[in-house]
């Protein structure tokens, strides 16, 4: 016979389902829209069950008003927001979503004690005392809180940094490493002694220590590490929602969480191995700690072009890369670039991007650039497939990208970037670099690519000198 | 200020010092320039094509700034008082000159002593000529060499390709090789430096190492003289290789001294009867026994050695443009304002490197400018150094990796067995759900990574469900709190779903 309670659990299996296929349905361009749907119908399915559910359990006609009421003001903010968002500003959306995830994990995680731990004699405590889960349950409501409260402050802490509310420049406490291992001991000590013994003020240090804990961690990673940082915290608000339905008791919660949580994971450790760091390193600090050798190596002289002489050498080269970097979404060039790619290839050149896996601010973040511009996205390529053709290309364009395509990565053991993955552009017949200045990358380290006989400087603001180029063309 | 330009009066010599391409670039500079009637008639520019470029004809000793290919000897004196007199000016083969110039009161710069830096690579007119003269020598040596550079089975029978020795890895011996590689022959190569190898392969060619002790890595950027172990191993090579090339291109010099002699006597009476030889040395002694600078000779067993010095020079265009150019890059570096003033910068390595003369004064030779192609060498502590420079490299071994695998499994063993019958079923599907998102986000495109945090981002707003549930129980603080966590939750739920869908709207094909 189906309860409204069975029909729920089918439901959310279902959902469940729908998410995964959702996520499958990302790997190729052709089913990604289909992929959305499946995620919004699982979605769709899972608040019905739960709002049916809610319902069965007697919920009141208030309590019913205050959840319609609520769902409705955050779908209007949400929806206001997705319509409105500039695409270069999609970090900052992505990393104000997670904070999100982790504020609601934490109170999820709080009335989870105010239902059972606060009441210890209630009828709760005592069905959960009865299964041998009271203890169970105090330990995930303090990880939930803690997890939560991390991805909270991390994610607020990035949010600021990516929108340029603060500087984005590593803080560097005495003893960070310290602070951050010694927060989790305080964790580990303080969840041992709840489980015991239930009160309200451990919680309450926990909370206070993960809030501090999330703002610290991520304020003492830079600017550059961020597509690390923000599929870390995608992973860290997966990893609150599971510790949520295990709070709950809830599989749908589970899944869900895990799914996102080994995504974001997953995406870290793509950026990770594009960056030859590891996890702990980025996590421990920036590049700043190692800095290379004092740098007064003689690279040479750089040579500059004009506007008009790469506009030439555009019009006669049968193939162009252009490798774009996170300078290209702050100097919002990407539609002139579009427009550049559209002229060249209507004059016959073959056109193609070179994708670095870290570059921007968010994994994937130029293709997304890159397709608001209308650029076809079969010529966006990533790192490994294109890495091999730059040897048959006439010209390549580095806009905006630095680190990425540096030739120390490969050439000199003793880069801080040794052994990086990098755009191998330097191969190709000319290279024009987009620049403002001379000024060294994220990572603090000189280029030599900018001193190579066959590249050329064109300094300036990118969005200007391209449009320079499209009046010359 | 003016820029007067020479015509050449060394008998033979066709090149210019500036063609109509490179005086645009001048007068951009700020220049005047001044072209002497006829000067590019040899090198295929006419006088119109200056004047169209924006120069004016007429003589050309009076102006402020002298370019020349060879030094103006004989007309040294109708350079005007402060003139800067600039071209290949030898000074170190040449103190006669040198003396010469001194006692006048201009200032001289030698284009063939630039420093080999990188950063003066562009003004460094030594390369551009000698890549000329490698790829010349190699058109020299398939005209008078009797058969293909390249094999070829024909209906009339297969033809061996023609095989290439090249003596001297600089840079043209590098052009030699490319050439020799294009047309189709099978090319090898010797130098003393090891570290040009990868240069030599990257254009086809064959590394025939020496194998000796002492290698060189100079300070200078060029070869120096080897010791004697090494050319007594040197000489066996090249006698193993002359008796089977077809052709042998020399390209050996050591600055300040007379080419060193790689090939004897016996080696090229070794050679096959129609083989050719090549000496690019021929004008500092040659590196070869016999050969006649300037001509040539066929020797008794039917070798013609070529000792054609003027090799970049017969190639007049191209020799032109690249000279013309190098002068370009010059102007500019001494032209900081682009306002067409010269200026001196005794400051900067390349600008006094080049200079003979300042203002009357003799200023040669310059101090040394250390430079190289290869790392310098490291001191003793080498091994310690590379092991450090690396330590992204390291990857958990397959031993660390299983036991780590090993310790996993363990605890979570551990964990299961250890929990409350209601909370086992909940860690299976957790442990399941991890396994199925690691594979599917292991097949996400990469070009969909935002939009793969975004729809995570709202599948993650699952969390409504928990805070739906707990609405409506317990008391106002539990039902404050519900509304709070439903509201940001169901923020993400909408706005992540919808940013995705904006996000993949935007991607389509060409």
């Amino acid at each position: 016979m189906v309860t409204i309670e069975s029909g729920a659990q089918a439901a959310y299996i279902v959902a469940a389902l729908l998410f995964i296929l959702a996520l499958a349905g990302l790997s190729r361009h052709e089913t990604a829209k289909a992929g959305n749907t499946f995620g919004i119908a699982g979605m769709a399915l899972a608040l019905a069950a739960t709002i049916a559910l809610a319902v069965d359990q007697d919920i009141s006609g208030p309590g019913l008003a205050l959840l319609i009421v609520a769902v409705l003001i955050g779908a209007a903010i949400g929806l206001h927001r997705a319509s409105r968002v500039e695409m270069t500003a999609m970090p900052e959306l992505i990393a104000l979503l997670h904070s999100l995830v982790g504020l609601a994990a934490v109170i999820v995680g709080w009335n989870g004690y105010l239902h059972v731990e606060a009441d210890l004699g209630g009828s709760e405590a005592a069905l959960l005392r009865g299964q041998d889960m009271l203890g169970i349950h105090s330990a995930e409501v303090f990880i939930g809180v803690f997890i939560g409260a991390v991805t909270f402050t991390g994610s607020i802490v990035a949010y600021l940094k990516l929108s340029a509310r603060i500087r984005s420049n590593p803080l560097m406490l005495p003893g960070k490493n310290i602070l951050n291992i010694g927060a989790l001991a305080v964790f580990g000590v303080l969840t041992a002694w709840f489980v015991i013994e239930p009160r309200l003020w451990p919680l309450i240090v926990v909370t206070v220590i993960a809030l501090l804990l999330g703002w610290h961690l991520v304020a003492s990673i830079g600017g550059g590490d961020m597509p690390v940082v923000v599929s870390m915290l995608n992973s860290y608000s997966g990893w609150a929602a599971a510790a949520s339905g295990f709070l709950l008791e809830n599989d749908l919660l589970i899944v869900t969480g895990a799914l996102v949580g080994s995504s974001g994971a997953y995406l870290s450790y793509i950026m990770c191995q594009a960056m030859n760091r590891s996890f702990i390193s980025v996590i421990a600090g920036g590049f700043g700690i190692e800095a290379g050798p004092a740098d007064d190596t003689d690279y040479g002289r750089h040579r500059e072009v004009t506007a008009e002489d790469v506009a030439k050498s555009l019009a006669t080269a049968d193939s162009v890369i252009i490798t774009p970097g996170y300078g290209m979404a702050v100097a919002q060039a990407q539609h002139g670039v579009a427009e550049l790619t559209r002229r060249l290839r209507e004059k016959g050149v073959d056109v193609r991007f070179g994708v670095h896996p870290v570059a921007g601010r968010l994994p994937g973040h130029m293709n997304v650039l890159l397709a608001e511009a209308k650029v076809p996205y079969d010529i966006v390529l990533e790192m490994d497939e294109i890495n091999d053709d730059f040897a048959s290309t006439s010209v390549v364009l580095v806009i905006g990208a630095n680190d990425t395509v540096n030739p120390a990565a490969v050439d000199d053991p003793g880069s801080p970037i040794a052994g990086m993955p990098v755009l191998r552009v330097w191969e190709a017949g000319n290279v024009i670099v987009f620049k403002r200045s001379m000024a060294s990358g994220y990572a603090g380290v000189q280029n030599p690519l900018f001193f190579r006989e066959n590249s050329a400087m064109l300094f300036g603001d990118a969005k200007d000198r391209v449009e320079d180029i499209l009046r010359v063309l | 200020m003016i820029i007067g330009v020479l015509r050449e009066s060394r008998p033979g010599e066709a090149r210019v010092a500036a063609t109509p391409a490179t005086v645009v670039e001048l007068v951009k500079l700020g220049y005047e320039v001044v072209v002497e009637p006829g000067a590019g008639l040899a090198a295929s520019f006419s006088d119109e094509a200056y004047v169209e470029a924006g120069a004016v004809i007429g003589e050309a000793t009076a102006a402020d700034i002298v370019f020349a290919i060879d030094p103006p000897v004989e007309r040294l004196d109708g350079l005007s008082r402060g003139a800067t007199l600039i071209g290949m000016l030898n000074p170190r083969l040449d103190p006669g000159l040198v003396e010469d110039l001194s006692r006048r009161p201009i200032t001289a710069l030698a284009m063939d002593a630039v420093p080999r830096i990188s950063r003066a690579q562009s003004l460094d007119v030594l390369s551009s000529m000698a890549n000329i003269a490698g790829y010349r020598a190699v058109v020299e040596a398939a005209h008078v060499f009797g058969r293909f550079f390249t094999g070829q089975v024909t209906a009339a029978g297969k033809v061996p390709p023609a095989k290439v020795l090249v003596a001297g890895a600089g840079v043209a011996g590098l052009a030699a090789i490319g050439t020799a590689g294009s047309l189709g022959a099978i090319v090898r190569a010797t130098d003393p430096r090891p570290e040009v190898a990868d240069q030599v392969r990257s254009l086809g060619g064959e590394y025939l190492a020496v194998e000796a002790a002492d290698v060189e890595v100079s300070a200078t950027g060029y070869a120096k003289e080897m010791s004697d172990d090494y050319n007594r191993r040197a000489a066996r090579l090249y006698a193993e290789q002359a008796t089977e090339v077809d052709i042998i291109i020399t390209t050996a010099l050591v600055p300040g001294r007379p080419a060193p002699r790689l090939i004897t006597a016996e080696m090229v009476a070794s050679m096959k009867p129609g083989s050719v030889i090549v000496d690019m040395a021929a004008a500092n002694g040659g590196n070869v026994e016999g050969t006649v600078p300037g001509e040539a000779v066929v020797t008794d067993n039917g070798v013609t050695i070529i000792g054609y010095t003027d090799l970049a020079g017969r190639l007049p265009a191209q020799a032109s443009q690249l000279y013309g150019t190098n002068l370009v890059n010059l102007m500019k570096l001494m032209t900081p304002d682009r306002d067409g003033r010269l200026v001196l910068d005794f400051e900067d390595a390349v600008q006094r490197s080049m200079t003979v003369v300042r203002d009357g004064e003799l200023t040669w030779p310059p101090p040394p400018v250390p430079v190289s192609a290869a790392p310098p060498p490291t001191p003793t502590d080498s091994s310690s150094t590379t092991t450090e420079a690396r330590p992204h490299e390291k990857r958990p071994v397959p031993a660390r990796r299983s036991a780590l695998v090993g310790v996993g499994a363990v605890a979570l063993f551990l964990i299961v067995a250890l929990s409350p019958a209601a909370l086992r079923g909940h860690l299976t599907v957790f442990a399941l759900a991890i396994v199925i998102g690691y594979y599917v986000i292991g097949h996400v495109h990469h070009a969909l990574h935002t939009p793969l945090m975004s729809v995570t981002n709202a599948i993650s707003g699952i969390i409504v469900v928990g805070a739906l549930l707990q609405l409506g129980h317990g008391g106002n603080v539990v039902t404050a709190l519900s509304f709070v966590a439903i509201l940001v939750a169901a923020v993400n739920v909408f706005g992540g779903f919808a940013v995705t869908r904006r996000m993949l709207a935007m991607f389509s094909r060409s």
